[in-house]
C-alpha cells in the first residue's frame, strides 16, 4: 500500500472533505454531506477534527475523526529502548473505546473506521459530544460545580468497568510487567546522559518496592488523567485518548490519575484536582474492579510522578537534539523540575 | 561579562516586556500560546541570574559534605546519581533525601515558584 500523501493543489481540508464525503457514502447514503470541517488543537501526534455529517433526511451526526498524521511528525522511536514505543494504532484504539463502551464505561459511540490509502492516513470516527476536556477548566469552571464532587467515584467506576474487560476479546496489544516498564524509563533517562539525582532516588525507590505494584493484569489506558476525561454538568460521559494503552497492572492507571501535574492547582484534591483516593477506590470497588490497595496505589503514584517527569525530558531532547526545535519543548524540560520536586514530597 | 547597562538581566527583562506588552495582545491561537511560552522561559532566565549562584554554591556545600569529595558541580551531581544507583547511599537516606529536597525546591523557586506548597 502506497504513503498516503497530501495533493500540493488542494488545502489538508479539502483533500480530507473529499475522503469523509465518500467514507460517509458508505455509511449513510450517496449524498451526505460535511459541514463545519474544523482541525481541533492539541495532540501534535495527531490529527484530530470535528465536522458534521449531513444526511440526505436533514439529520445531522456530529462527528470527531482522529487520525495518524498526515506530515509525519518526528517522533523519538527508542527502539533500543526495552519496551520500545509503547502506542497502539489507531484501528485498535478505536475498537478499544468500543469495548469500554460495551463494558458498561461512559464512551463516544464509535461507528465506523477509516482504512489507510493514498489519500488519508488510517484513523477511527466518534460521535461528538458537548463537554469538556480541558482539565484546567473542570477544576475551575462554575458549569462543573455538581460534576466535580462525582468525578473521583465516577472515574474509578469506569476504570473497574474497562479493567475487566476479558483478555480474550482484546486486540493484540502490548505487555508490560511493572519492572519492564521501570526498565523502560530507566534507558529512556540514560539516553539523556544527565545526572538526575532526584530521579535516581526515584529509580531506586519503586526498585526496592516492585512487590507494591501488584500481579494483576489488565486493559490499561495508560494515560488516564484528567485532560483526557470528558465531563458535562452531570459528571463523566467520556474516557478519550487510548493510544497508550497496553496491558499492564491496572493499579498503574489510578495511580496516573492521582498525579499533581493534573491537578491544576488544587493539589490538595489529590485525583485529578478534584476529589480524594477514597472516593477513587469506592467508586473502582462498584465498578467491579475489586477492593484495591492504597499503597499499591501510592506506588504507582510515585511510578506516574517519575513518568511524567521522563515524559517531559523527552519532549526537551526532542528540542535539544534538534529534531523537533520548539519552544514550547524547552519550556516543558523546566517541567521535570516540578515532578522531582513532587516526587520528593512523595518519598521517604 | 559586560558590567555596562543594559545587563545582560536588564536586556533579558526587556525582551520579556516587548513580548508580554506588544506581541500577545495582537497573536492569538498557537502563536500566543507559544509567546506565553516564551515569557515564561525569560522570566526563569532572569530568576536564574539573579539567584542561581548562590543556590549553586550551596548545593556543591551540601553535595561536598554528603559525598566526601570535591569537584564541580555537574560532577558531584554524576558523582551522587550514580552513588544513590548503587546503593552506596542506602545508609544515609535522610541526609540524601534531605539535599535532594532542598535542591529541589531552589530549582522550582527559579522554574516555577508558583507551584511551591507552602508548610506551615
Amino acid at each position: 500500500m502506497a504513503e498516503a500523501v497530501q495533493d500540493p493543489k488542494l488545502t489538508a481540508g479539502e483533500q480530507l472533505a473529499a475522503v469523509l464525503r465518500e467514507r460517509l457514502a458508505e455509511e449513510y447514503g450517496p449524498g451526505t454531506e460535511i459541514e463545519a470541517l474544523l482541525r481541533l488543537s492539541g495532540g501534535a501526534s495527531r490529527e484530530t477534527w470535528s465536522f458534521d455529517a449531513l444526511k440526505l433526511d436533514g439529520t445531522r451526526q456530529p462527528l470527531i475523526l482522529k487520525r495518524d498524521p498526515m506530515d509525519r511528525q518526528v517522533e523519538k522511536q527508542y527502539e533500543g529502548v526495552p519496551g520500545g514505543r509503547l502506542n497502539v494504532g489507531r484501528l485498535v484504539e478505536g475498537r478499544l473505546l468500543q469495548l469500554a463502551g460495551e463494558a458498561g464505561v461512559p464512551m463516544p459511540k464509535v461507528p465506523f473506521f477509516l482504512d489507510k490509502d493514498e489519500r488519508t492516513t488510517e484513523g477511527f470516527f466518534s460521535h461528538r459530544l458537548v463537554g469538556e476536556a480541558l482539565g484546567r477548566r473542570i477544576v475551575r469552571d462554575d458549569a462543573y460545580a455538581a460534576a466535580r464532587p462525582k468525578l473521583a467515584y465516577q472515574v474509578g467506576h469506569a476504570a473497574g468497568r474497562f479493567h475487566t474487560i476479558p483478555l480474550e476479546i482484546l486486540p493484540a496489544m502490548r505487555g508490560l510487567p511493572a519492572a519492564e516498564e521501570l526498565l523502560h524509563y530507566r534507558a529512556i533517562m540514560d539516553s539523556f546522559h544527565q545526572p538526575q539525582a532526584g530521579f535516581e532516588y526515584g529509580f531506586r525507590w519503586l526498585q526496592e518496592r516492585l512487590q507494591l505494584a501488584g500481579e494483576r493484569y489488565a486493559l490499561c489506558h495508560g494515560d488516564f488523567r484528567n485532560g483526557n476525561i470528558l465531563v458535562d454538568q452531570d459528571g463523566l460521559i467520556g474516557v478519550l485518548d487510548w493510544e497508550s494503552a497496553h496491558l499492564g497492572n491496572p493499579s498503574s492507571d489510578l495511580g496516573w490519575m492521582c498525579v499533581r501535574s493534573w491537578r491544576y492547582g488544587y493539589h490538595d484534591n489529590i485525583v485529578g484536582g478534584f476529589g480524594d483516593v477514597a472516593e477513587l477506590l469506592d467508586g473502582y470497588e462498584a465498578g467491579g474492579g475489586g477492593r484495591l490497595d492504597a499503597e499499591e496505589i501510592y506506588f504507582w503514584q510515585v511510578f506516574g510522578t517519575l513518568r511524567w517527569g521522563i515524559l517531559c525530558m523527552i519532549l526537551c531532547f526532542t528540542h535539544l537534539d534538534g529534531e523537533q526545535r520548539t519552544v514550547e519543548y524547552a519550556g516543558i524540560g523546566r517541567r521535570a523540575a516540578e515532578t522531582e520536586y513532587d516526587l520528593l514530597q512523595l518519598l521517604d | 561579562m559586560p558590567t555596562d547597562r543594559p545587563t545582560a538581566a536588564e536586556l533579558v527583562e526587556a525582551v520579556r516586556e516587548f513580548l508580554a506588552d506588544h506581541v500577545t495582545p495582537n497573536v492569538e491561537g498557537q502563536l500566543a500560546f507559544h509567546t506565553r511560552v516564551a515569557i515564561n522561559a525569560l522570566a526563569i532566565v532572569e530568576r536564574t541570574m539573579a539567584d542561581g549562584g548562590p543556590m549553586d554554591a550551596a548545593e556543591l556545600e551540601r553535595l561536598k559534605d554528603l559525598l566526601g569529595q570535591d569537584g564541580d558541580l555537574g560532577e558531584m551531581n554524576a558523582a551522587l546519581s550514580r552513588a544513590i544507583r548503587s546503593g552506596a547511599m542506602d545508609d544515609q537516606r535522610g541526609a540524601v533525601l534531605d539535599h535532594l529536597r532542598k535542591t529541589a525546591e531552589d530549582k522550582i523557586a527559579l522554574a516555577n515558584p508558583k507551584y511551591l506548597i507552602q508548610r506551615g
